[in-house]
């Protein structure tokens, strides 16, 4: 066997190994130590947790609520990301680095602070409804915050970008000459997107999805600051479970439930399209 | 099929003009080549015929109707790009039938019109290979084969040529012209190549900075070329001050500072009076070198070998005469001159043409 690709893959494996790997096996251990009081753990081999896990509703519907709105924050973002993307890839205008600078600028400002700025939109008092006071449309501020509808808008908000980027970078490598090659055969523009432009994307629209999918199912903080009381993800379980009940070996089970969820869903992915040829899946 | 022509077409991007009133036409069933320097505007003027860009100013005609305003898929044109422009994710049966969906052709008539479209090209058997498992060549057969099954009005082809390697990219231009041929289809032809150009067309029109130099024949436009651009872009020519000293009946004498008197045929020289100035244009192959003493035809002067460049059966010198600076193109018989061999250069009045001195 050649040494050499070995050796060139040795730092990274041994970061994962050290940073992703072994952590992980910590917690897989912890799911199985018994909880007997705040912050009290009892070194053990036993399985009430995942018990708990399996049985208890509240878990399951946790499971149910965080792949529904993954399925709707994916399925929203490609549509309102690949547009973005179709634009800037194909604009004539020459400062195109300035579109996607616009677009990654976001992400020099903290993630909390974004979302927090909806509650000053959103809000009661906020920028929406005083605007619809002041035209006189309503009369009374509309309650449109901690909804599932802003939690998506969050969502939407902070992930957005990584749609578009990955779009983006697959639109930008299609050959420019083949939408006219499509045109010039009789195809109209709608037609020529759909049969030539669209399909050479997918790669990026996927891998944009898988993107967006793992990141809204593992999230917590949003719904935690823009969500109403029903408005939990799985993630939320973890906080509680960690931060307010200090309960760790239950809150070890539950990070290790949502990581072999989540790591599903990138293995299927990888099954189903192929990580590296995702474009053989069309044709 | 159908003859295309362009009445004073003008395209301008922002501040630059690309293409500048350019009034041409391309005969029914004719193979024409636009010919010019990168950035002239060849491409521009290929896309606009196929409604890919839309003109500034002027009109564009096919089959005698105006098309100005007739969306791209309407057209009915077939293009072939300079990259090919093949759908990666289509089969080469998928690529060559995509126009035929359009056009209502039934499945089974679509896959008997490719078959024939892929024996035209000679590339049978291909279909359900993917573009990237062809070579280059193949590729762009597949390129052509695309565009000519739609029986297009017209065939347009963007230096379709140009990323083949020199000797497939001459049996291609064989072939090409042979299936432009078989078929009939008037197509416009964009080259950069002078020799693509002469050895393919049927009509050359030559091009610099958005402009039209000069329109004819291949041997026309390489014989007498209408200018000096023209001259100095098909193949290397030596360009010499003349005035003219006198005439008679069959010839104009030019009198020259290096060769002394020239008497160039009158058919060879137009619109030129007496006593005014022109420039005499002679092609490096034209221009013929021999040993010192040998009997010269025509007219001879002292030179000097300055340089060779060896290339097989021709050679191509650098021969200074004075201070002029000339090029020769000549067959090898026995050993090439050498580098610093006094040579007789001779010029045959005959091979010569003349065109008025440029104002400046
Ligand atoms: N979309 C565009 N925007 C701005 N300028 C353009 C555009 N397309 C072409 N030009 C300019 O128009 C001129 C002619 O371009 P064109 O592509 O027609 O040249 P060409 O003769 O085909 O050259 P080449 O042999 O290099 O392909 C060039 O100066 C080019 O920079
Ligand atoms: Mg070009």
């Amino acid at each position: 066997m050649e040494r050499r690709p070995w050796i060139l893959l040795a730092p990274a494996l041994v970061t994962i190994v050290m940073l992703v790997v072994v952590p992980m096996s910590f917690i897989l251990v912890y799911s199985f130590y018994e909880n007997i009081d705040l912050a009290v753990d009892r070194v053990a081999f036993q399985f009430s947790n995942w018990q708990a896990l399996f049985l208890d509703n509240y878990y399951r519907i946790a499971i149910w609520k965080t792949l529904r709105l993954s399925v709707i924050v994916t399925v929203l973002a490609a549509v309102l990301g690949y547009i973005p993307a179709y634009f800037i890839a194909m604009t004539k205008f020459r400062q195109r680095w300035l579109l996607l600078l616009l677009l990654i600028l976001p992400f020099w400002i903290s993630f909390i602070i974004r979302t927090l700025s909806w509650i000053h939109i959103l809000g009661n008092q906020g920028a929406l409804n005083g605007l619809l006071q002041w035209l006189g449309v309503i009369d009374a501020p509309l309650q449109m915050m901690f909804t599932e509808a802003t939690v998506i808008v969050g969502f939407l908000h902070v992930f957005l970008p990584y749609m578009i980027l990955n779009v983006y970078v697959s639109l930008e490598g299609i050959d420019r000459n083949l939408e006219p090659a499509a045109r010039t055969l009789g195809a109209t523009p709608w037609q020529a997107f759909l049969e030539v432009t669209l399909p050479l994307s997918l790669p990026g629209l996927a891998a944009g999805c898988l993107l967006v999918f793992v990141l809204t199912g593992g999230s917590y903080v949003t719904p935690l600051i823009l969500g109403g009381p029903s408005d939990y993800l799985f993630g939320n379980l973890i906080h509680d479970a960690v931060v307010s009940e200090l309960n760790w070996p239950m809150g070890a089970t539950l990070s290790f439930t949502l990581l072999v969820l989540l790591g599903a869903v990138v293995v299927a992915y990888s099954r189903l399209m192929g990580l590296n040829q995702l474009s053989k899946a069309f044709r | 099929m159908a003859g295309v022509e362009l009445k004073n077409v003008v395209k301008s991007f922002g501040a630059v003009t690309a293409v500048k009133d350019v009034d041409v036409t391309f005969d029914e069933g004719s193979f024409t080549t636009l010919l010019g320097p990168s950035g002239c505007g060849k491409t521009t003027i290929l896309r606009m015929v196929a409604g890919l860009e839309a003109p500034t100013g002027g009109d564009i005609l096919v089959a005698g109707k105006r098309v100005n305003d007739v969306p791209i898929h309407k057209r009915n044109l077939g293009l072939v790009f300079q990259n090919y422009a093949l759908f990666p994710h289509r089969t080469i049966g998928q690529n060559i039938a995509f126009g035929l969906k359009y056009r209502g052709v039934s499945k089974s008539d679509a896959a008997t019109k490719v078959k024939r479209a892929l024996d035209i090209v000679r590339l049978p058997g291909v279909e359900d290979r993917y573009p990237t498992q062809l070579s280059g060549g193949q590729q762009q057969r597949i390129a052509l084969a695309r565009a000519i099954v739609i029986e297009p009005d017209v065939l347009l082809l963007d230096e379709p040529l140009s990323a083949l390697d020199a000797n497939l990219r001459e049996e291609m231009r064989v072939e090409l012209k042979a299936i432009q041929h078989r078929i009939g289809v008037t197509s416009i032809f964009v080259t950069h190549d002078q020799s693509e150009a002469l050895a393919m067309s049927d009509k050359i029109i030559v091009m610099s900075d958005g402009k039209v130099q000069q329109v004819g024949a291949p041997e026309e436009v390489y014989n007498n070329p209408a200018n000096e651009f023209v001259a100095s872009f098909l193949g290397a020519s030596n360009i010499l001050d003349v005035t003219v000293a006198g005439s008679d009946q069959d010839s104009i004498a030019l009198s020259t500072a290096h060769f002394g008197t020239i008497p160039v045929p009158r058919s060879r020289a137009t619109n030129l009076g007496d006593g005014s100035s022109g420039r005499l244009v002679v092609r490096a192959e034209k221009l013929q070198l021999v040993v010192p003493g040998s009997k010269v035809t025509g007219v001879g002067a002292k030179g000097t070998v300055e340089a060779v460049d060896y290339q097989g059966q021709i050679a191509r010198y650098f021969v200074k005469v004075g201070d002029l600076q000339l090029q020769a193109m000549n067959m090898i018989e026995g050993r090439p001159f050498g580098a610093g061999t006094e040579v007789t250069v001779q010029i045959n009045p005959q091979d010569c043409s003349v065109l008025p001195a440029e104002v400046k």
